[in-house]
C-alpha cells in the first residue's frame, strides 16, 4: 500500500519504523533537509524535502494515489490543510494530528466531515485515556483494553514477593478458582507465550485476561489489591495534563497540577476550575513535600521532557506512592526506567504507532472480519489484535478444537455482544463476535489467517 | 565494520555470478565450443563453493548495515566479482596470463572497453559474449542487480545503491530501493531489447546485434571486430551512436517518462546541458574534419559517431581519429573527462557536477563581488545544499589528484607523453580508446604487467567514483566494532 507521511518528527518517525516493517511503500515528506536524510537513511522510504500543503511536492510524493496520507507535523492547521488537499488530490484516506484542545471539543467532528477526514489523531488525549485504564487497575504496569472496556488485558510485574513467583502455570490454574488467562509473559528483552509447564520469575512482566469481577479478585488473591486513587498529583500542565484532568475531575479524582509556567497555570486554572493549580518547580522536592507528595495516591510526570519525568517519578517511588506514571517519548529511554523501577510508562508514539498499524491493516482486510484494535509488545515482537467478525467470515460456528491454530496464535477472548468470554475448545466464533486474538512473531492481517 | 554482514552479502554476490556465468556457458554450448564451456562451469562451480561456504557461517549476521559497510561491500564486491569473472579467460587459455584476464574483465565490469587483446577476432564465441556482457551487468551495477532481484536486503540498502551508483546525489524513483533497482533494470532491460530488434533489421548477424548491444547499453566499448563498428552499414551505426546517447542520460529521465511526467522529464537541467556539450562539440568536429573526408554527411556521422562514443564513455570507434586534426583530438579529449549524466550507465566526471562546479564558480565570483551576498546554488529546480556542494568540489581535486598520479606512474613506461596521459585518462574514465597508441585501433598489449594493475584498479576507482575503494583501503574501515 502506498503511504505519504507529511511531518517526520518523533510520532511521524515511529509511525514510519512501524509501517516499513510491514512492508508498505512510504513517502515521507518533510521541511528539513536533515531529518529528510537521516530517515531515508535509517528505513527503506523515499524521502522528499519540501512542505506537504506544496502541490509540486505532492504530486512528486505521488500523493494522487496514495492510499493514505498522514499529516503529523506539529502544526495542526498545516495537518487538516494537507489533509484536505491531499484528499482532493485523490489520497483515499487521509489521517491528521489534530491536538490543540479547542479543536477537540464539538468542532471536531464538524473538522472531520468538511475536510473529509478519515482519522483525526489526537496522542495527547489517547495517551490521557490510557493512563485512566491504568488508574483502574493501580498496580498494573498497562492496560490494554478491547471493545469499549468489555476485556482488557492487564500487564503487571511480579515482584520479589509475589505470590506468583515459583509457580507454574498450571499449578496457579488449580489454586485459584477465577477463570483467566496468561497470555504472555515479557521477561528482558524477549517476549514468551507461555504454557502449563512456564515457571514465573521474579521480574515477569505478564499479560493476564479475565473477566473484569474476577480480574479484580484475582489480582487480590495474588497480593495486589486495587485501591482507587482518591487523589492524583500531575507534574506538567501539558496538553495530555488537561485531557487527563477534565477524565479524572470527571470520575469525582481531586487533581493538583504542577508547572512552572505562571502563564500556563493561569491558563489551566481557568479552564479546569476544579483542579488545583501550583505555581512551581516540581523538580524541587520541596515543593513536592509541601503538596503532600507522601499522601498521594497517584504520581504522574508529564512534562515535555523525559529525564525530568524519569527523575521525579523516581522520587515519587522512593517516597512510596502507589503509583507512579511516567510519561517517556523515546524508546531508549523506556528500558532505563524500567530498570530504575518506574513500572508504569506510557508512550504516546507507541500509541499512536499501533493505531496507525491497526488503521493501515484495517484498511487491507478483506471480507469477513475488520481490525479494531492493535497493541505491540516489544517492538512488535508479539501482537495483540481485536478483529469484528462479519456474517461472512469463513471459520464461523466451528468450534475452536476444531480449528486448527497456527502455533504462533492464541486466542485471547471473544467478546459477545457485551460479555466477555474466555473461550475454551467448545467455544465457537459467531458473526458480530469480537474476537481479540494474540500473534508472536509475525504480524497478522486478517483474522482468517490465525487457521494454519 | 560488520564482518559477517559483508561476507554474507559477498557470498550471495559470488552464487549470483555462478548463475550469470550459465548464460556464456550456454552459448558456448550453442557454439559446441566445449573448452569454453568446461571454463565457465569450472568457474561457476568455484564461485557457488565459494559464496556458499561464505554465506554459511554468516547466516545469522547480525546488526544494520551502516554508510562505512556499504562503501565496503560495493568495493569488495566489484574487485572480487572481477578477481573471479577473469577466471573463465585464463582457464580456457584465451588469456593465459592471469593480470591481463584482470585487466579485461575489470574492463568489461567497469564498462571501460579498453582491451589487452591483440587480436579479438580470434577469440571463442562464449568468451566474446562474457566480455561483453560483464558491460551489461556492470553498467547498470552489480548490486542494484543483486538488490533488484535476489537479495532481500532492505533496510538501509540505500548506503549500497548510493555507493554503486554513479552521480553527486542519489535518489530514490520509488520508496523501496528494492524496487527503485528493479525499475532501473526494468529500463534498461526494455531499451537493450529495443537495440537488438534494431541492429538485426539493419542486418546485423544476431550474435553480434546482442554483444554490440550490450556493449551499447553499458557504454562499455568491447567489440568483437578489430575495426569495431567501423566495418558495419551507415544504419547501424547511426543506431549505435543514438543509443549511445539514450544510455547516456540520467535513467530518472525515463522513469518520469514512464510515469507520464513528460514535463518533469523535460525540465531535466542536465539532459539539455549533455545535449548540448553533444550537439557543439559535434558540430566544431564536423567542421574541422570536412576538408579531410570531403563530404558533409561522412563527417557528420563520423563526428557524431565518435562524440557520442567518447562522451558517453563507452569507446566505439568507426574511424580512427587519431588521424584527425589536432582540434577535433583536443575536443574528445576534453569530452573524456566530462563523461556522461549522473544516474546512467556511461562514466566519466558526470555532466551535473561540471554544472555544479560552474555555478560554484559564478557563486564564488559574486560573492567577491558583493562580500555580504546571501548564495544558494540551484540545481534541476531545487537547492542544492551545502554538504552535497563541497562534496563536489572535494570530488573534483580527488579526480584530478587521481588523474594526475596515475599519468605519473604512467609515466615511467617507454610511451609518448601522449600516449599515457590519455591511456590514463581513459581508464580513469571508464571510456578505452586514448590517443596514439591506445587509439581506437590499437590496444594496452604494450603496457607492462604492473602498468596493467595500475590501470585495473583505475578502472574500479574511476567506475565507482573513488571514494568506496579509498575507504576500502583504509584500515581504519576494518576494525571490528
Amino acid at each position: 500500500m502506498k503511504i505519504v507521511i507529511f511531518g517526520c518528527g518523533k510520532i511521524g518517525t515511529s509511525i514510519i519504523e512501524s509501517l516499513v516493517g510491514e512492508g508498505h511503500d512510504i513517502v515521507v515528506v518533510d521541511k528539513d533537509p536533515g531529518v529528510v536524510e537521516e530517515v531515508s537513511n535509517i528505513y527503506d522510504v523515499m524521502g522528499l524535502c519540501g512542505s506537504g500543503v506544496d502541490s509540486d511536492i505532492m504530486s512528486e510524493a505521488g500523493v494522487a494515489d496514495a492510499e493514505l496520507f498522514i499529516a503529523v507535523t506539529g502544526s495542526d492547521e498545516l495537518n487538516m490543510l494537507g489533509c484536505f488537499l491531499a484528499g482532493k488530490m485523490g489520497a483515499r484516506y487521509t489521517v491528521a494530528r489534530i491536538r490543540n484542545p479547542e479543536y477537540n471539543d464539538e468542532s471536531l467532528g464538524f473538522i472531520k466531515q468538511h475536510l473529509d477526514l478519515s482519522v483525526a489523531l489526537n496522542p495527547e488525549r489517547l495517551v490521557a485515556q490510557e493512563i485512566m485504564n491504568i488508574l483502574h487497575f493501580p498496580t498494573a504496569a498497562k492496560v490494554e483494553s478491547f471493545s469499549g472496556r468489555n476485556l482488557q488485558i492487564v500487564n503487571v510485574f511480579l515482584k520479589d514477593d509475589s505470590l506468583m513467583v515459583g509457580m507454574k502455570l498450571s499449578e496457579l490454574r488449580k489454586k485459584y478458582r477465577e477463570k483467566f488467562l496468561i497470555c504472555n509473559v515479557v521477561r528482558g528483552d524477549e517476549v514468551y507465550v507461555p504454557n502449563g509447564d512456564f515457571i514465573m520469575k521474579p521480574g515477569d512482566r505478564i499479560g493476564i485476561t479475565a473477566a473484569r469481577g474476577d480480574m479484580l479478585k484475582l489480582l487480590r488473591d495474588i497480593g495486589m489489591p486495587q485501591k482507587q486513587p482518591k487523589n492524583v498529583i500531575i507534574l506538567g500542565a501539558s496538553r495530555i495534563a488537561y485531557y487527563l484532568a477534565k477524565l479524572l475531575i470527571a470520575a469525582g479524582i481531586e487533581v493538583t497540577i504542577i508547572d512552572r509556567d505562571k502563564q500556563r497555570c493561569e491558563e489551566f486554572a481557568l479552564a479546569i476550575p476544579e483542579a488545583v493549580l501550583i505555581h512551581g518547580d516540581g523538580m524541587k522536592q520541596e515543593v513536592l513535600r509541601e503538596e503532600g507528595i507522601a499522601a498521594t495516591d497517584a504520581y504522574i510526570a508529564l512534562t515535555g521532557t523525559d529525564e525530568e519525568n524519569v527523575l521525579s517519578a523516581f522520587y515519587a517511588g522512593s517516597q512510596k506512592v502507589p503509583v507512579v506514571i511516567a510519561k517517556i517519548n523515546r524508546q531508549e529511554m523506556v528500558l532505563t526506567a524500567e530498570k530504575l523501577g518506574i513500572s508504569c510508562i506510557v508512550s504516546p508514539l507507541n500509541i499512536v504507532s499501533d493505531i496507525i498499524s491497526r488503521y493501515a491493516r484495517a484498511l487491507h482486510n478483506s471480507i469477513g472480519s475488520n481490525v479494531e484494535t492493535l497493541y505491540k509488545l516489544m517492538d512488535g515482537k508479539a501482537e495483540i489484535l481485536e478483529f469484528k467478525v462479519f456474517d461472512d467470515f469463513p471459520y464461523c460456528k466451528i468450534p475452536l478444537k476444531e480449528l486448527n491454530l497456527k502455533k504462533s496464535i492464541l486466542l485471547v477472548g471473544i467478546v459477545r455482544g457485551r460479555r466477555p468470554i474466555l473461550p475454551t475448545g467448545e467455544e465457537m466464533i459467531l458473526p458480530g463476535d469480537r474476537v481479540i486474538v494474540q500473534s508472536a512473531g509475525q504480524p497478522l492481517g486478517d483474522l482468517a489467517d490465525i487457521v494454519g | 565494520m560488520n564482518r559477517k554482514l559483508v561476507f554474507n552479502i559477498l557470498g550471495r554476490l559470488l552464487t549470483a555470478l555462478a548463475g550469470l556465468l550459465c548464460l556464456p556457458a550456454g552459448v558456448s554450448v550453442y557454439y559446441a565450443e566445449w573448452r569454453s564451456v568446461a571454463a565457465f562451469i569450472l568457474t561457476a562451480a568455484l564461485s557457488v563453493v565459494l559464496g556458499v561456504s561464505m554465506q554459511l557461517p554468516t547466516r545469522r549476521h547480525s546488526g544494520v548495515l551502516y554508510a562505512r559497510e556499504g562503501f565496503l561491500i560495493v568495493a569488495l564486491v566489484w574487485v572480487v566479482a572481477s578477481a573471479i569473472g577473469a577466471l573463465p579467460f585464463v582457464v580456457s587459455g584465451e588469456i593465459p596470463s592471469y593480470i591481463d584476464a584482470m585487466f579485461e574483465t575489470v574492463s568489461g565490469f567497469t564498462t571501460t572497453g579498453a582491451s589487452i587483446l591483440p587480436d579479438v577476432e580470434s577469440m571463442s564465441r562464449g568468451m566474446l559474449f562474457w566480455r561483453s556482457f560483464t558491460h551489461w551487468i556492470g553498467g547498470m551495477g552489480v548490486l542494484v542487480f543483486i538488490i533488484a532481484f535476489l537479495s532481500n536486503v532492505s533496510e538501509r540498502s540505500i548506503h549500497i545503491l548510493r555507493a554503486e551508483m554513479p552521480g553527486p546525489v542519489v535518489g530514490k524513483l520509488v520508496p523501496r530501493s528494492k524496487d527503485t533497482s528493479k525499475v532501473l533494470y526494468i529500463i534498461y532491460i526494455a531499451m537493450t531489447l529495443v537495440l537488438i530488434a534494431l541492429l538485426m533489421l539493419g542486418g546485423m548477424p544476431g550474435f553480434d546485434s546482442v554483444v554490440h548491444a550490450f556493449g551499447t547499453a553499458g557504454t562499455g566499448g568491447f567489440g568483437i571486430r578489430a575495426d569495431s563498428i567501423a566495418g558495419y552499414s551507415h544504419y547501424l551505426q547511426w543506431v549505435i551512436s543514438i543509443f549511445m546517447l539514450l544510455f547516456g542520460v540520467n535513467f530518472n529521465v525515463y522513469y518520469l517518462l514512464l510515469i507520464r511526467r513528460v514535463r518533469a522529464a523535460m525540465e531535466s537541467t542536465e539532459m539539455w546541458t549533455f545535449f548540448g556539450i553533444v550537439g557543439i562539440s559535434a558540430a566544431l568536429i564536423t567542421a574541422n574534419i570536412w576538408p579531410q573526408y570531403g563530404s558533409f554527411w561522412e563527417s557528420l556521422r563520423q563526428s557524431v559517431f565518435q562524440v557520442s562514443s567518447i562522451v558517453t564513455t563507452t569507446g566505439y570507434a568507426t574511424a580512427d581519429f587519431n588521424l584527425w586534426p589536432s582540434f577535433s583530438k583536443s575536443i574528445l579529449l576534453i569530452l573524456m573527462f566530462i563523461g556522461a549524466c549522473a544516474g546512467s550507465t556511461g562514466g566519466g566526471l558526470k555532466v551535473s557536477r561540471l554544472v555544479i562546479l560552474f555555478k560554484l564558480i559564478f557563486q564564488e565570483i559574486r560573492r567577491m563581488l558583493h562580500p555580504r551576498a546571501v548564495t544558494t546554488v540551484k540545481f534541476e529546480g531545487k537547492q542544492v545544499e551545502e554538504h552535497t556542494l563541497s562534496s563536489v568540489a572535494t570530488y573534483f581535486a580527488v579526480y584530478m589528484i587521481c588523474i594526475i598520479l596515475i599519468f605519473l606512474l604512467l609515466s615511467l613506461e617507454p610511451f609518448d607523453l601522449e600516449t599515457n596521459f590519455t591511456a590514463a585518462v581513459s581508464c580513469f574514465n571508464n571510456i578505452g580508446p586514448g590517443l596514439a597508441a591506445v587509439g581506437p585501433m590499437g590496444s594496452y598489449a604494450g603496457y607492462s604487467p604492473l602498468s596493467k594493475i595500475l590501470l585495473t584498479l583505475a578502472m574500479l576507482m574511476g567506475r565507482l567514483e573513488i571514494f568506496p575503494m579509498l575507504i576500502a583501503m583504509n584500515p581504519s574501515t576494518w576494525k571490528k566494532r
